[in-house]
């Protein structure tokens, strides 16, 4: 073993041209994707699929703000609108979000911490056709969710699906089935992803890669996936304790027989809130790689980021009766959620002061992977403080179920996680394709993206502080809400558009972009070491690694980075 | 611009900033605290972000020097950890005060009770120690600081949770099947305050609307007494009634005196007291009501309220009767 390890001496030292291949019939390759184990593949069938429900749901908005633009909307009927806000939820959540972070996550830690593959690549493969399968799922009850009862359907309860109207009595029919089978098996797929992810990050870092020096990446992708086994677990038996009381008459939350609506919600929340950190901590992930990359700066106090993260991953375990406090509770649990509550900003704080300093006295590159980090930094930061509005309990009495918690969770989703996401996509693009994508339709859309952000969710507080609730499907007139609702529906066509320019570019520039090179940034970390596209076992040597930045060392062998960590 | 200028959002009838009673007003207070707070946290971070990225930018892609590396710094660290910490102390001090007044305030001897409960989608108020039920709008009387008359709601709900929410009154609480929840409220001036419910319970939850009137305390006897007659028995529109008391209406409905003693929908033994029917959606008045008792769905689509199958006749009679039910 010891013999076929070399240290790295040179970028070029480990470069591996591609074997040409000849060309492969159609059936040929869709075969290769099906049946490959190779992570790199199956990183990117998630990120594609992702991409697909991330349009979904996208339609699915656009469809809620066309109905809302104006009060008494008639362009849909109640109906199509509450499913329409169930499934952009859960499509959202669950098709979209965690696919995507564990797309690359799956396609970056391996490269990261220099390994040539994940730990367990057919259970990686398994995972990704069972969450896939999930997503199916969830559309296929338009054509199967009323079973006898009619014409089309879909879930109409909310992506939070509360008891009791998931009863069998409130909601006959099969929409709810296939809601909570499709949420099961995506479960499963994420248990098993996060599985493989820790094991991967703990078993098979190259040598020299001690804890203390893995990429801020693998140690968020480590807390993230360890929070999913204890979030998933949590909501896996609320959907099986579902789908008991649906099918053989249990009363865990059918309360026309004495069960409890509030289980229900404490069952999910133990999954949800935690979920909510599950999907921004890759999105800390890639602010940690790219943003000292493009400062041309180390990451500013490596220890505490990683200290900050996992107590965010610990504390966001103790803080889900927070969705709750206007439950009646009583007194004593909501004093004690909100402390646990409010206490989560610190951890969340340091990171923010940490890229702060990171940038300080840097060299600011603003490439479009920078653009959007820059958005993320301040949208992350309003979204944190109305976090902190809405830990406060009494206020929170007046904006839960309101749209100002819409206008939050959608600071954090949108202007957070997918930008990051967006981020991600420029930063590493070139790695994967082995082509740049195009800068000048890459800040097209980020400011489009950020016009159409601001206007949708800035002004999406308001009418919540003006008494509007969500997931109604119209409001009367007269209650100074119409304007609002007017910017914000104009807003999230904005915000279509500069996606739609996104995906032109991601198909664009993959034939017509620059071609890359190996390391287009001037970065740091592993992955940039190898051939872009990265061969199938990533490096032809294992690397070997002696600090936190293993190709600065390279570049700079009179300034190596151990002298200082 | 806007956002600061809480006198503009004062003119909605819904709005958080213009409170009109005890508990909405600590809410606002302790409100205009917190947004200071996180305000000029806002100010700070995103300012010195901002100068960072404006003093730090670099044009040329391609220059080669770097800056000078900063690894860490325990101080700086510290600082920024302590600091934080300890203004969510003070916060959270804070916040527990306004959570102890509220939730655990002590009912005055002469508070007016009510109990609310929650239907898919209306709501109905029962007065137990007045002998009133009504549906959709709340009446109270106006409570004076020197003699508190607050009204507790002690609320459940028949179906789904559901959520009250009157914005200038109090903060939401929610209704929950089996479990009673409690809250007060005391509006000080009288007016009609809007509210709706705030958890979503199915198709209608849009249109699950809520009225709240506060009455001096003159005219919250005058409705006292006026609820608590039985339902007129005005002979012109005997045969509505006969219509009414010969359909499935009986079954869901209530007009005391009569047979008509169903509790699935709302009691309507002085309906045409209310200003609106169906929740709030629409303004009570012999057109609607015939609509309404002909198809509810056209007013309401997804009110469980089924269509009556009434000729046009029996229909007219039938809103005759309704609307001499003062
Ligand atoms: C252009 C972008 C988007 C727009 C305009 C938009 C708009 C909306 C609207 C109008 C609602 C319904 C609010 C209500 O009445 O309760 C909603 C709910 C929601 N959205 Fe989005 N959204 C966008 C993107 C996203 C993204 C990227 C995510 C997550 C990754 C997301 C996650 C959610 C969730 C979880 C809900 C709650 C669904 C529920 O109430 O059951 N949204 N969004
Ligand atoms: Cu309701």
């Amino acid at each position: 073993m010891a013999d076929s390890v070399t240290s790295l001496t040179s970028v070029e030292a480990i470069d591996v041209t591609p074997v040409q291949k000849p060309r492969q019939l159609f059936l040929e390759v869709l075969y290769d994707w099906i049946t490959t184990v190779d992570h790199k593949k199956i990183g990117l069938m998630y990120i594609a699929y992702s991409l697909v429900f991330l349009i979904v749901g996208g339609i699915e908005a656009i469809i809620m703000r066309i109905q809302l633009a104006v009060p008494h909307g008639t362009f849909v009927s109640p109906q199509v609108f509450n499913r329409m806000f169930t499934l952009h939820g859960t499509t959202m959540v669950f098709f979209v979000g965690m696919p995507i972070l564990f797309g690359f996550g799956n396609y970056l830690v391996p490269l990261m911490i220099g390994a040539r593959d994940m730990a367990f690549p057919r259970l990686n493969a398994f995972s990704f056709w069972i969450s896939a399968l999930g997503g199916i799922l969830l559309y296929y009850s338009f054509i199967g969710g009323v079973g006898l009862y009619g014409a089309g359907s879909a879930p109409d309860v909310g992506w939070f699906a509360y008891a009791p109207l998931t009863a069998k009595v409130f909601s006959p029919g099969h929409s709810t089935d296939y809601w909570t089978l499709s949420i099961l098996l995506s479960g499963i797929g994420s248990i098993g992803t996060a599985l493989n992810i820790v094991t991967t990050i703990i078993c098979m870092r190259c040598p020299g890669m001690k804890l203390n020096r893995m990429p801020l990446l693998s140690w968020l992708y480590l807390v993230t996936s360890s929070m999913v086994f204890i979030a998933i677990s949590p909501l896996t038996a609320a959907q099986i304790m579902l789908l008991l009381d649906r099918y053989i008459g249990s009363h865990f939350f059918d309360t026309q027989a004495g069960g409890s609506a509030v289980l229900w919600m404490h069952f999910f929340w133990i999954f949800g809130h935690p979920e909510v950190y599950i999907l921004v901590l890759p999105a800390f992930a890639f602010a940690n790689e790219i943003i000292p990359v493009f400062s041309r700066k180390a990451v500013f106090g490596y220890p505490a980021m990683v200290a900050a993260s996992v107590g965010i991953g610990f504390i966001s375990m103790s803080v889900w009766a927070h969705h709750m406090f206007a439950v009646g509770m009583g007194a004593g649990a909501n004093v004690f959620f909100v402390f646990s509550t409010m206490i989560i900003s610190v951890p969340t704080g340091i990171k923010i002061f940490n890229w702060l300093a990171t940038i300080w006295g840097g060299k600011i590159r603003f490439a479009s992977p920078m653009l959007f980090s820059v958005g993320f930094l301040f949208q992350f930061l309003i979204a944190g403080l109305t976090g902190i509005m809405l830990s406060v309990a009494p206020f929170d009495w007046q904006l839960t179920g309101s749209y100002f918690v819409v206008a939050h969770f959608h600071y954090v989703l949108v202007g957070a996680i997918l930008f990051m996401i967006f981020a991600a996509f420029y930063y590493w693009y070139p790695k994967v394709t082995g082509r740049m994508m195009s800068e000048r339709l890459g800040k097209w859309h980020f400011w489009l993206m950020v016009i159409g952000f601001h206007m949708t969710f800035d002004f999406m507080h308001i009418p919540g502080l003006l008494g509007m609730p969500r997931r109604i499907y119209t409001y009367e007139p007269g209650r100074g809400w119409e304007i609002w609702n007017l910017i914000v529906s104009i807003g999230a066509i904005v915000q279509a558009v500069a996606t739609l320019i996104f995906v032109y570019n991601l198909i664009h520039s993959y034939y017509k972009g620059e071609v890359a090179g190996n390391d287009p940034w001037d970065a740091w970390t592993l992955e940039w070491s190898t051939a872009s596209p990265p061969p199938v076992y990533n490096f032809a040597t294992t690397p070997v690694v002696h600090s936190r930045r293993p190709l600065w060392d390279i570049k700079h062998p009179e300034d190596p980075d151990w002298n200082y960590e | 611009m806007f956002i600061h200028s809480p006198s503009y959002f004062a003119q909605s009838s819904t709005s958080i900033f213009s409170p009109a009673a005890t508990p909405s007003h600590w809410i606002f207070t302790l409100s205009m605290f917190v947004l200071s707070i996180t305000g000029l946290i806002f100010l700070i971070v995103a300012g010195l972000l901002t100068y960072a990225l404006i003093r730090y930018r670099h044009r040329n892609l391609l220059t080669y020097n770097e800056p000078t590396q900063i690894y860490g710094s325990n101080q700086i660290e510290l600082a920024w950890t302590v600091i934080p910490a300890l203004i969510v102390v003070m916060l959270f001090l804070t916040t527990s005060r306004v959570i102890l007044a509220t939730q655990d305030a002590k009912k005055p001897a002469d508070a007016v009770d009510v109990v609310v409960v929650g239907h898919q989608f209306w709501w109905e108020f029962r007065y137990p120690k007045l002998g009133i039920v009504t549906a959709n709008e709340l009446h109270v009387p106006v409570s004076d600081p020197a003699h508190p008359t607050p009204t507790y709601l002690e609320m459940s709900s028949a179906d789904l949770d559901h959520s009250f929410w009157v914005p200038r009154l109090a903060g939401k609480m929610d209704l929950i099947p089996n479990r009673v929840n409690t809250m007060w409220i005391d509006p000080e001036t009288a007016g009609l305050y809007l509210g709706q419910c705030a958890q979503y319970c199915g198709v209608q939850h849009a249109k699950m609307l809520l009225r709240v009137y506060a009455d001096s305390p003159k005219d919250f006897a005058a409705w006292v007494a006026q609820q608590q007659k039985p339902a007129v028995e005005d002979p012109t529109v005997a045969e509505g009634r006969e219509v009414f008391l010969h359909n499935a209406c009986v079954n869901c409905h209530t007009v005391s005196g009569t047979m008509a003693n169903g509790r699935f929908g709302p009691d309507l033994t002085h309906v045409a007291s209310r200003d609106t029917i169906a929740s709030g959606a629409v303004e009570n008045n012999a057109y609607n009501l015939k609509k309404w008792i002909d198809n509810p769905d056209s007013l309401k689509p997804g009110a469980l309220m089924p269509p009556m199958h009434l000729n046009d006749h029996d229909l007219n009679a039938i809103t005759a009767y309704l609307t001499t039910l003062h």
